[in-house]
């Protein structure tokens, strides 16, 4: 196993706890949270390809996990805003009632 | 061209637009009616004498002869003409159509004031004056064939007048139907003519059916039983003639015809329509004539002539035998024309166009003075008609009666003053110099005796004697006359008007004079129609053929009138009830000439019965057949539209409404996939995300 | 696989999974913030520095601060009574473990990888400013867009409505 195997089943590890974070909890919180941490393995996965793969020196995943730490918390901003606005609402945080597209 | 010939359209044409306009008249306009009848049949009588002078001053150089025609109508790449002609065989016959309807429409003016339909009278004696002017003029098979049937037609309308009475109605029908039957042979030969020669037009420069580029075709083909087309062709159009013109065996309908007003009898079926029938055969007489062998006098004989020869001769012979025995005094004058008709017939066969034509403008003279000397009587005896009934006339009615007693001398064939003597002298004359047979001669010398014999019967019946009409009136007792025992006066007949009686003297005027214009002496007549020369020479009147044969038809003529004379005139009957004379001595034969040899019930039993079981027959076919097979439609029909509407419910519609069903209940099992909630579809997105790499790995693997 | 990163790497893993799931809201946050921690030991680990730092100071510092705050104005502060996993968790999990395990199967057995380790690179702060200048000026301006947009649109959609008064005047 090389380090970067390692790095990637690290990171695939992350994704599939996340997914099954954001797919499992009630909480509508801790779904966006699951996908922070989806995102979060992705970068992961990015810096691991970046430093063991070819051309190092172009610092393209550098870059992309850059913006991709800014549109994260950009993403998580509105969620979270969208989670509030639901809450005053609906009164509740809970994903399986709000089911206005039911149908 | 001459305007007149231009212009001949005119003369039918008046009488027609007088017809159309007191047609759409209010009634009552009866001043109106008559005098645009009478103008227009003035006029025409104007434009007659135009036209015979246009055709005066011709003779020697053939038959003047000038055609007008134009295209009418197109059918297929091929123009029909329509035209008209002037000859000098139209010209006569314009001008005594028109006199002679004048004459009458005047006297119907007196004869109809008391009736109520005094508009639509006048109005149908227009138009038929229309058509028979049209049928002289004609040019054209068409327009021959429909004025022809405007003819009958108002023929019908006219008989049937008094519509109400149902005798009146019949006859219409009779009439009617009779004369079809003689119009189908009529339009089968002319359409047979128009096959044969290409072309609707008699007369037309060399080209008509008439003409000899097209009767020499015709000759020369035969048809069944090894006869020239021309022959079957001419017996063709005689059979037209035979039914118009009222010649046994289809001579039924006359007689009946005097349910008509008595004008009517007069124009219609004494001078004119029935005389249409003796001036088609006139008219068509090339084509007869086409072919014969030249006879005594130049009269050819062919096969056509023959026939209408035998079938005059026979009609003659048996209507005047029948008028023997007649009491109605319009009947008598109704199976005189019939047989006078067979004359003029044998005439037109055995001497040729204008031996036949002259008898037919003498007749239309004194048997229109007849009729309406007739209807003169039966006014003035309150419309008494049976001969028993009547008599002693003359001194009540002393215009009548001399006119009268000038038309029947006229009628009888008195020697030298009177018309009837001429043209029946010039027809015996040709009957005994043709080459066939003498039997027709012999026929017409009977004819002649019987024709004497009756007409001083009617005479002596009607006006000599004294008066019988009172005792039936006397046991009626009118309540109009309720004083009437005392005062008989008021029954006696009177006079008739001046409107009714002028007309009669110029009648009969002409009934004398006409006569001069065709003795042998002075042949105007017969060289007129047919362009040869003549001159005045009275030496012509003492050639030993000539001269025996007049002195035999005055011996004739004499003893008629004297046994007449002798049976009826002397020995007066007293009483209405009283059998005649010739019934007392000879019952059987009296009765079946009373009977008309009861040729009206032989055709009622077989023609009558046998189209009653064709028009039941018909009805059956068309109430079961045909209306059994519209019934069959119907049902078909029905039954078809329940069929469709049980596979619309039952199949359409329930297929349709399965299908939207499911697909509602396949939507609605589809949209349970949306239940609103996001972690369902994530874990959706999941599912897919392992499927599309797989779907890749493998996919790049193989 | 040194060992540094072997026990970074499990201190990560347990504290996603213990973020994922604890009952009580605010334990799940603190995990997460062991987690993004870890993650960023891991970048350092694997010499992207700027980038780990990066990851500390919008993570921890912006992010995780904002999953409090969320966690506050919910109302979700206190521990839940009812049930804390969704109808029909087990295919999740299923479908999760399925995900990793296509994954994990394809990391190991897939030829593309390479197999030599190359050297460090040496990346500076300078380095990647320049970068962003030169080559990544254009997503970089998005960028700043993109984040204006969000805040803008964080801010209305959980702005408080101003309350309407009813004809009644009471106040909704």
């Amino acid at each position: 196993m090389t380090p970067l195997q390692g790095c990637l089943l690290v990171s695939a590890l992350l994704f599939a706890i996340g997914f099954a974070g954001a797919v499992t909890r009630r909480h509508a919180i801790l779904a966006l949270v699951g996908i922070e941490l989806m995102l979060n393995a992705a970068n992961l996965n990015f810096i691991a390809f970046w430093r063991y793969g070819a051309h190092p020196e172009a610092l393209t995943g550098v870059m992309f996990v850059i913006f991709s730490i800014a549109i994260a918390a950009a993403e998580a901003a509105v969620g979270l805003a969208l989670i509030i606005a639901i809450y005053r609402h609906k009164k509740t945080s809970n994903l399986d009632e709000v089911k206005e597209l039911k149908g | 061209m001459i305007w007149i010939v231009k212009n001949l359209w005119l003369i039918p044409v008046l009488p027609l637009f007088a017809a159309g306009i007191i047609a759409v008249n209010k009634q009552p306009a009866r001043k109106l009616a008559a005098t645009l009848a009478i103008g227009s049949m003035a006029l025409g009588f104007l434009l007659s004498l135009c036209a015979f002078a246009a055709t005066l001053g011709h003779h020697g150089d053939g038959v003047f002869r000038e055609v007008f025609s134009f295209p009418w109508i197109q059918f297929g790449g091929q123009w029909m003409d329509i035209g008209w002609v002037l000859d000098p065989l139209t010209a006569i016959m314009l001008m005594m159509v028109t006199f002679v309807g004048m004459l009458i429409f005047i006297f119907s003016v007196g004869y109809m004031a008391h009736d109520e339909n005094f508009m639509r009278f006048f109005c149908f004696l227009a138009l038929f004056a229309a058509g028979m002017l049209g049928v002289v003029i004609a040019n054209n098979l068409f327009l021959f064939f429909v004025s022809w049937e405007i003819v009958g037609l108002t023929s019908y309308l006219l008989i049937g007048f008094w519509y109400h009475k149902p005798s009146a109605a019949a006859a219409a029908k009779k009439a009617f139907i009779t004369t079809r039957i003689g119009d189908l042979g009529l339009l089968l030969g002319m359409v047979w003519l128009y096959a044969e020669t290409g072309t609707l037009n008699f007369y037309d420069g060399g080209k008509g059916c008439l003409e000899s580029g097209a009767l020499a075709t015709m000759l020369t083909h035969a048809t069944i039983g090894g006869m020239a087309v021309s022959t079957m062709i001419g017996l063709l159009i005689f059979l037209g003639a035979v039914g118009k013109s009222g010649q046994v065996p289809l001579h039924v309908w006359l007689p009946d015809a005097m349910e008509g007003p008595t004008p009517v009898s007069a124009l219609i079926h004494a001078a004119t329509m029935v005389a249409a029938g003796v001036f088609l055969v006139a008219r068509v007489y090339p084509l007869m004539s086409v072919g014969g062998i030249i006879g005594a006098h130049g009269v050819p004989v062919t096969t056509s002539l023959t026939v209408i020869t035998w079938v005059g001769a026979i009609t003659a012979i048996f209507a005047a035998s029948i008028a023997v025995a007649q009491n109605d005094i319009k009947r008598i004058l109704a199976y005189s024309t019939v047989s006078q008709l067979g004359y003029m017939m044998m005439g037109l066969g055995v001497g040729g166009v204008a031996v036949g034509m002259f008898h037919l403008i003498t007749h239309a003279f004194f048997k229109a003075l007849l009729f309406l000397g007739s209807g003169s009587v039966i006014h003035g005896c309150h419309e008494e008609q049976d001969v028993r009934k009547m008599g002693g006339l003359k001194k009540y009615m002393p215009v009548t009666f001399a006119v009268y007693a000038v038309g029947m001398l006229a009628l009888a064939g008195f020697p030298l003053f009177f018309s009837g003597f001429w043209s029946k002298d010039e027809i015996l004359h040709s009957a005994h110099n043709w080459p066939v047979s003498h039997i027709p001669f012999l026929l017409g010398c009977t004819g002649a005796l019987f024709t004497a014999f009756y007409m001083t019967r009617q005479v002596a019946l009607v006006f000599f004697g004294s008066y019988r009409g009172h005792e039936e009136k006397s046991a009626h007792g009118h309540s109009a006359h309720a004083h009437s025992h005392s005062s008989e006066s008021s029954h006696d007949p009177h006079e008739s008007p001046a409107v009714m009686t002028v007309p009669l003297i110029i009648l009969a005027g002409f009934a004398i004079l006409l006569g001069f214009v065709g003795t042998p002496a002075w042949p105007w007549f017969d060289g007129y129609l047919t362009g040869e020369e003549f001159k005045f020479d009275f030496s012509k009147l003492t050639e030993p053929g000539t001269l025996g044969l007049m002195l035999a038809s005055a011996a004739i003529v004499f003893t008629g009138l004297g046994l007449g004379w002798f049976l009826y005139g002397k020995r007066q009957r007293k009483t209405v009830a009283e059998k005649d004379v010739l019934e007392a001595a000879q019952p059987f034969i009296y009765k079946l000439l009373e009977n008309k040899y009861f040729i009206d019930e032989i055709y009622e039993a077989t023609v009558i019965r046998f189209n009653a079981f064709a028009a039941w027959l018909c009805d059956f076919a068309d109430q079961w057949i045909f209306g059994g097979a519209v019934l069959l439609v119907k049902y078909i029909t029905v039954g078809l539209a329940w069929l469709y509407r049980l596979t619309d419910e039952y199949f359409v519609n329930l297929g349709f409404d399965t299908g939207c069903e499911a697909l509602r209940e396949g939507g609605g099992g589809l949209s349970k996939l949306h239940t609103g909630r996001v972690q369902t579809y994530l874990r959706v997105i999941g599912v897919a995300l392992v499927a599309l790499i797989i779907f890749l790995i493998w996919g790049r693997k193989a | 696989m040194s060992l540094p990163f072997i026990i970074i790497a499990f201190v990560t893993l347990f504290a996603a999974a213990a973020a994922m799931s604890l009952r009580n809201l605010v334990h799940c946050a603190l995990a997460f913030v062991v987690a993004f921690a870890g993650l960023a030991a891991l970048y350092l680990q694997l010499d992207a520095q700027f980038v780990g730092f990066a990851q500390i100071l919008v993570y921890v510092g912006a992010i995780a601060i904002l999953i409090v705050f969320a966690i506050l104005l919910t109302r979700s502060g206190d521990t839940p009574n009812e049930a804390v996993l969704a109808p029909g968790w087990i295919y999740g999990i299923a479908v999760s473990a399925v995900v990793f395990t296509m994954l994990g199967w394809a990391v190991l057995n897939s030829s593309a990888l390479p197999k030599q380790t190359p050297p460090a690179p040496a990346t500076t702060v300078k380095n990647i400013g320049d970068l962003l200048m030169t080559k990544y000026v254009l997503p970089l301006e998005i960028i700043g867009l993109l984040l204006t947009a969000a805040m803008i649109g964080a801010v209305i959609i959980a702005l408080k409505e101003p309350s309407k008064t009813d004809y009644s005047g009471r106040k909704t």
